[in-house]
């Protein structure tokens, strides 16, 4: 067991430095100056190259990577073109925001969709089942951004229920677990949480009927175990791959958010990375991805870390 | 070896009637399955509405008037309304077909042809080969696809080539992955070895014994896929990062008329069914094909 996880720890190196030089390639794949967006048309030549100076542009590809890789270890992401504040601080305040939302979709969809995905499994092919498994399809199928937007003109415009946009008073650096702030969160977590429920619900459905099909659980009803307990058998011997699927959603939603935060102008990361990419923010840009897929990364290790825990036979095989 | 040695004769045209077989029982199987058929149906009507687009649109889709700006469905002459501009949105939906299902596919069937190179070159070679591929592919794994293609986009500038580009790389890793189990399995089989003993060179083998086993799993998860690449694509335009007005488009059209849901909020709606249908017929479709070709995944 020990072994596996260091294995799993080691191998994980690689892949962050990978991602780190992919972060870094997509700056330098943009065409154009990376200045252009501070620079006036008519700015000097000594202007442009002390600024060149200053955010080490100047430099060598292979040094200008192994120093922002060094300064990253440090937490130090450089500072943003367009507003001059560090982009660590910019990232982390986005990041907070992002993560209470991806949170609470998350756990939205876990909910539902283990719930659709059971039921579904357990009487497979009866009208339930047909209604959960459409259910998820649905799910994966909608454009969440329209969805949003669809909420938005029920549930704001039409009913005003809701407000439509925004992450309460005291805008996004100042949050609270109360009414006035928790209203903002209901309609983008709904939206997001659609997409995990209708995965976790067909992952689930297929587990359930996986494990109702295998030989100990005749096995259990032959002995007299009620349905009760042979429930429990289901719940334990599916837990591990759900609540898998589970964290790398988590995953999908911190960093696939974007185009919901964008409707309900939301201020987290994909705020964030919208805004860098229309000012041209070249470190902006760098850093968010980076921290989000660093997050994906590192989420994925501890998915598979307790995957691992929970399900001793994984590390054997 | 036996029935062979016995019956010569008989051996290939038992051959031809098993591989005619199994597609003709696919066939069956699918036309069999009343969800998949339907979905197929409106895939088949998609596709004449991107074909024939501007001969079944009642209107011209660039005209607009100042005067007919955001009227309601129903209302007399525009059977579903009219946008920011007094263009009829009947028409734009229609005639926007074309370049959204263009949007949607064509990342796809790129990376189809891209990632299966890779997977199938990766799966077939094995040892240091693979690793050194597979390896890579794990680094591009690593992001969200939704984060991938928003900040390739984002890097490269709006525009329809970028768009695709940036779809495109996001699709290859999982084809190539795919692609790549799949193709591990089939090299392990005895008849790979026996072609291998006979004398075959790699490429014959590929060619011969490997593609016609592991193209068909590539291509249903591909479609799979599709639906995904719909709502992204359209998602770029959304967010103003790929097709660029006034081009009709439903991505794009959602994303100018985000600022009328105030007024008439279910005009503003309507290219996000579009969209919404196209993906649901697409995953169907795929489901469908998964069942019917008795792909497990």
């Amino acid at each position: 067991m020990f072994s596996f996880l260091m294995r799993r720890i080691v191998y994980t190196l690689p892949i962050m430095l990978g991602v780190a030089l992919v972060c870094f390639a997509l700056v330098h794949l943009a065409p154009g100056d990376p200045l252009v967006s501070i620079l006036p048309p008519d700015a000097s030549q000594e202007l442009q190259a002390k600024l060149m100076e200053i955010y080490g542009f100047n430099r060598p590809y292979p040094e200008q990577f192994a120093r922002w890789v060094w300064r990253a270890l440090h937490g130090d992401l450089g500072t943003s073109i367009a507003s001059g504040r560090p982009v660590s601080t910019e990232v982390m305040t986005a990041v907070s925001n992002t993560l209470r939302l991806a949170l609470f979709a998350t756990m939205i969809g876990f909910i539902f969709g283990s719930l659709f995905g059971f039921v579904a499994g357990y009487f497979q092919n009866s009208w339930i089942d047909k209604a959960a498994s459409l259910t998820s399809v649905l799910g994966v199928s909608v454009p969440h951004y329209w969805l949003g937007m669809v909420l938005v003109i029920i549930f704001s415009s039409t009913l005003m229920w809701l407000p439509p946009s925004g992450a309460g008073p005291g805008g996004s650096a100042d949050w609270h677990w109360d009414w006035e702030h928790m209203k903002h969160l209901i309609l983008p977590a709904i939206t997001m949480s659609v997409i995990p429920m209708g995965i976790i619900a067909r992952t689930v459905r297929a587990l359930v009927a996986d494990i109702l099909a295998q030989e100990f659980i005749v096995g259990l009803r032959a002995k007299g175990m009620t349905n009760v307990g042979i429930f429990m058998h289901v719940v334990k011997n599916s837990a591990p791959t759900a609540l898998a699927v589970m964290g790398l959603q988590l995953g999908y939603l911190l960093g696939g958010s974007i185009l919901i935060e964008t409707v309900f102008s939301w201020p987290g990361t994909g705020f964030l990375l919208n805004a860098a990419i229309f000012q041209r923010d070249l470190p902006l840009l760098q850093g968010t991805i980076l921290v989000l897929a660093m997050f994906f990364v590192i989420l994925n290790l501890i998915v598979d870390v307790i995957q691992t825990l929970l399900d001793p036979r994984i590390a054997r095989s | 070896m036996m029935n062979i040695a016995v019956n010569p004769a008989k051996v290939p045209a038992l051959v031809v009637e098993k591989s005619t077989g199994y597609w003709k029982n696919v066939g069956q199987r699918f036309l069999r399955d009343r969800v998949a058929v339907f979905a197929a149906v409106i895939i088949l009507i998609l596709f004449t509405m991107a074909f024939l687009g501007p001969l079944l649109a009642p209107y011209d889709p660039f005209l607009g008037s100042i005067m007919k700006r955001l009227k309601p469905i129903g209302f007399p002459g525009h059977m579903l309304g009219t946008d920011e501009l007094g263009r009829d949105m009947l028409t734009r939906l229609i005639v926007g077909t074309k370049l959204s299902l263009f949007m949607g596919i064509t990342p796809v069937v790129c990376a189809f042809v891209i990632g299966s190179v890779i997977g199938i070159t990766a799966g077939y070679a094995g040892g240091i080969v693979n690793t050194l591929i597979m390896r890579t592919i794990d680094v591009f794994y690593a992001f969200p696809s939704v984060l991938l293609a928003i900040a390739l986009s984002g890097v490269l500038g709006a525009g329809i080539t970028n768009s695709l580009i940036s779809l495109t790389i996001v699709f290859i890793p999982p084809i190539a992955r795919v692609s790549e189990s799949v193709t591990t399995q089939i090299r392990s089989r005895d008849f790979v070895d026996a072609a291998r003993a006979s004398g075959a060179n790699a490429f014959t083998i590929v060619r011969v014994h490997v593609l016609g086993n592991v193209l068909g799993p590539i291509f249903v998860y591909a479609t799979s896929l599709i639906a995904v690449s719909m709502i992204l694509a359209s998602g770029l335009s959304f967010l103003g990062l790929g097709v660029k007005p006034p081009e009709p488009e439903w991505g794009l059209m959602l994303n100018t008329l985000r600022t009328a849901i105030y007024v008439q909020p279910w005009i503003a709606a309507l290219p996000g069914v579009m969209i919404f249908v196209t993906s649901i017929a697409f995953n169907l479709l795929s489901d469908g094909l998964r069942t019917a070709m008795e792909i497990k995944n």
